[in-house]
């Protein structure tokens, strides 16, 4: 592990910051919008979603030398249904309030392709410890991404936080925050605020460089 | 309860319209929806999978709820739809190869839609019966084309207008959507 | 077929494209022989997973969905301390429901809620008509003695927020269930009256519930889930109450 510490973190980072799923990528849409009316929606989808990530991108390392080209989708749905639907029963056992308000969505992480994606670009060729702290940090990632919707959504939508009431009783909740338009809102202010800030950090470098031949 | 088929219908095509109310099959949504000639393809295919997928599901649940093997259910579906969409893209080969390249990658990530695995699951958990399931995916589908074909004829026609260059791509995809979903709300209880 | 050797530690550490390009060549079809090998063991070790899963959980999950039926049962009839579950056979019987199987054919579930001492402190069943956005499933309390709907709370819905969602909070849409009149005819066939809801402030018999006004489709929507419910399960359960009086 020593020697390759640095690029340990790398891995992680990848999926935390510069190739976020949710603000980079654009993968995973459909959880992203659907559950992220209340923060402790996101977490919990978040949570779920990175369990997945993780056991399942180690079980597709550990079998990536003995599985053929031609069956690995075959191989990699298998093993992601096969957590999904632990998870699954994990939360059930839980809290039942929880999973009714994640509906549908718990077996959905299936279809994610956040973690298919990972199987078939990492996973498949990278051993476990490696592969399982690459999604790891794709996990947090996904997750940030959901908190940073659920918040908003939930702070102007309902006007609470953590189920805790914010405002006084003046503040009319933002409805349409919660419905599914808002989630489209939300998401596009979101990136534009990411590209605002991409685009600034551009600008400055460039001023740098000027400034740098210029004193050249 | 006793929804008829028509109600299913209109509630799966407009009033709770996959991709705009229930947030189903966005991927392809955001991903496929720039021109109008792939967009409505992808939609009857994505159609196809689904009304299959769906029947496959209400075959599979029976035989499944025979063993008491409730908990293969996930994973059997899932095996289902992937196997489904293999079909497809064969027949398609076979039968039509150039709507076959025109669909390219798009084909086998109907697999990973979650709309397709949506019908199935949705179906299941509100014990539709074969003819409510099977009004429901095709309901589903129509609704999930509908909102692709809109997109796209929204976004081709953005790509002549003047956009601030720092909203362009998926931010901007995703504010249009959401003013569709806006205006989809305006379905509700239209089903009721 | 060979096995492609093991990625060296150093290569972990370059991005995954380098490392598909070290990976040697996977030869371009492989023989069946490994192909069945590999998908027979992923799927033993996803069986065994996910068995082993649901025989872990199974405990759990049955004691929270317990828990859940008895406080949503509790909170539409407050007296309640314990319940029994029955079912209500098409023919007109009833008899208990054992097990977590599926009701028989055409069969209607309900719950016997106990107080205290063991006697019948009322019945609660689940009803659910389609409302503004979805369906809105409600668990109603029934009063053997006034003949009437003691109580109302919702099990499921996706109604607006601040506007559907009222039917939990308003008060004064409460207020229609301290005693709603769901009497037989003298028969036993049907209800006396229709349960329905009307436009706000035009209630003038009990058997009316008065809408939201501003959510009259989710105030209808819970009317409907109590009529139709009612409709089947009370002709079967009425005259079979004496078999409940008591604990059994």
């Amino acid at each position: 592990m020593n020697p390759s510490a640095a690029g340990t973190w790398d891995e992680f980072m990848e999926g935390v910051w510069r190739q976020n799923p949710v603000f980079v990528m654009v993968l995973g849409m459909c959880p992203t919008l659907a559950v992220t009316v209340s923060v402790v929606n996101a977490l919990s989808m978040g949570v779920s979603t990175m369990l997945v990530l993780i056991a399942s991108c180690g079980l597709v390392s550990m079998m990536r030398n003995i599985t053929p080209k031609e069956v690995r989708i075959a191989v990699y749905i298998v093993i992601i249904a096969t957590f999904v639907t632990v998870v699954d029963y994990a939360i059930q056992a839980i809290s039942l309030k929880l999973y009714d308000a994640l509906g549908a969505f718990i077996q959905l992480i299936v279809v994610n392709c956040i973690i298919l994606g990972r199987a078939e670009a990492h996973a498949a060729k990278n051993p476990p410890l490696p592969a399982m702290i690459n999604a790891a940090g794709m996990g947090i990632g996904f997750t940030i991404g959901l908190l940073a919707l659920g918040t908003v959504r939930e702070v102007l939508g309902a006007g609470t936080l953590f189920g805790v009431t914010l405002f006084g009783a003046g503040f009319q909740p933002w409805v349409i925050m919660v419905l599914p338009p808002g989630g489209f809102f939300v998401l596009g202010a979101w990136l534009l605020f990411f590209s605002w800030l991409e685009r600034r950090k551009l600008r400055r470098r460039q001023a740098k460089l000027v400034e740098a031949t210029q004193n050249a | 309860m006793h929804e008829s088929a028509f109600q299913i219908f209109i509630n799966a095509l407009l009033a709770n319209n996959f991709v705009l109310a229930m947030f189903l099959g966005l991927c392809p949504f955001l991903g496929v929806s720039g021109r109008l000639d792939t967009a409505f393809p992808m939609g009857v295919a994505t159609t196809f999978v689904m009304l299959v997928a769906s029947l496959c599901a209400y075959g599979l649940n029976l035989l499944l709820g025979y063993f008491h093997l409730e908990f293969l259910r996930l994973i059997s579906y899932i095996v289902i739809i992937a196997s489904a969409v293999q079909l497809v893209e064969m027949v398609l080969k076979k039968y039509s190869p150039k709507l076959f390249r025109a669909l390219g990658i798009y084909l086998p990530l109907i697999t990973t839609n979650c709309a397709v695995l949506g019908v199935a699951l949705f179906q299941t958990a509100r014990e539709y019966d074969f003819v409510q399931s099977v009004t429901f995916s095709v309901g589903g589908g129509a609704g999930f084309t509908l909102a692709l074909v809109l997109m796209a004829s929204v976004r081709e026609r953005l790509t002549l207008s003047n956009v601030p260059d720092l909203a362009q791509g998926t931010a901007l995809s995703l504010m249009l959507a959401g003013i569709l979903s806006l205006s989809f709300m305006g379905f509700a209880g239209l089903g009721g | 077929m060979t096995e492609p050797s093991e990625p060296s530690v150093s290569a972990a550490k370059v991005i995954p494209i380098a490392v598909a390009g070290a990976t040697p060549p996977v030869p371009p079809a492989s023989p069946t022989a490994p192909m069945i090998r590999t998908l027979g063991l992923v799927s033993a070790i996803c069986g065994l997973i996910i068995v082993g899963a649901y025989q872990g959980t199974y405990d759990a999950v049955a004691a929270n969905k317990r828990i859940a039926t008895e406080r949503a049962v509790f909170k539409v009839i407050p007296a309640a301390q314990s319940i029994a579950e029955y079912v209500a056979l098409p023919g007109g019987g009833i008899e208990p429901r054992v097990g977590a199987g599926d009701t028989a054919p055409g069969g209607v579930k309900f719950f016997a809620a106990y107080d205290a001492g063991g006697k019948l402190a009322g019945i609660a069943a689940e009803g659910g008509a389609k409302g503004y956005a979805d369906t809105v499933r409600i668990m109603f309390g029934y009063a053997p003695d006034c003949q009437c709907v003691v109580g109302i709370g919702v099990v499921a819905m996706r109604e607006t927020p601040g506007i559907g969602d009222k039917i939990i909070t308003d008060k004064n849409f409460l207020a229609n269930f301290n005693a709603l009149d769901v009497k037989l005819k003298g028969d036993l066939s049907a209800l006396a009256n229709e349960v329905r809801a009307v436009k706000h402030g035009a209630k003038t018999s009990p058997w009316q519930i008065d809408a939201i006004a501003g959510a009259t489709i989710t105030s209808r929507a819970v009317g409907r889930a109590i009529n139709d419910s009612a409709q089947v399960l009370l002709p079967r359960l009425v005259p079979n109450l004496d078999k409940l009086r008591s604990k059994s």
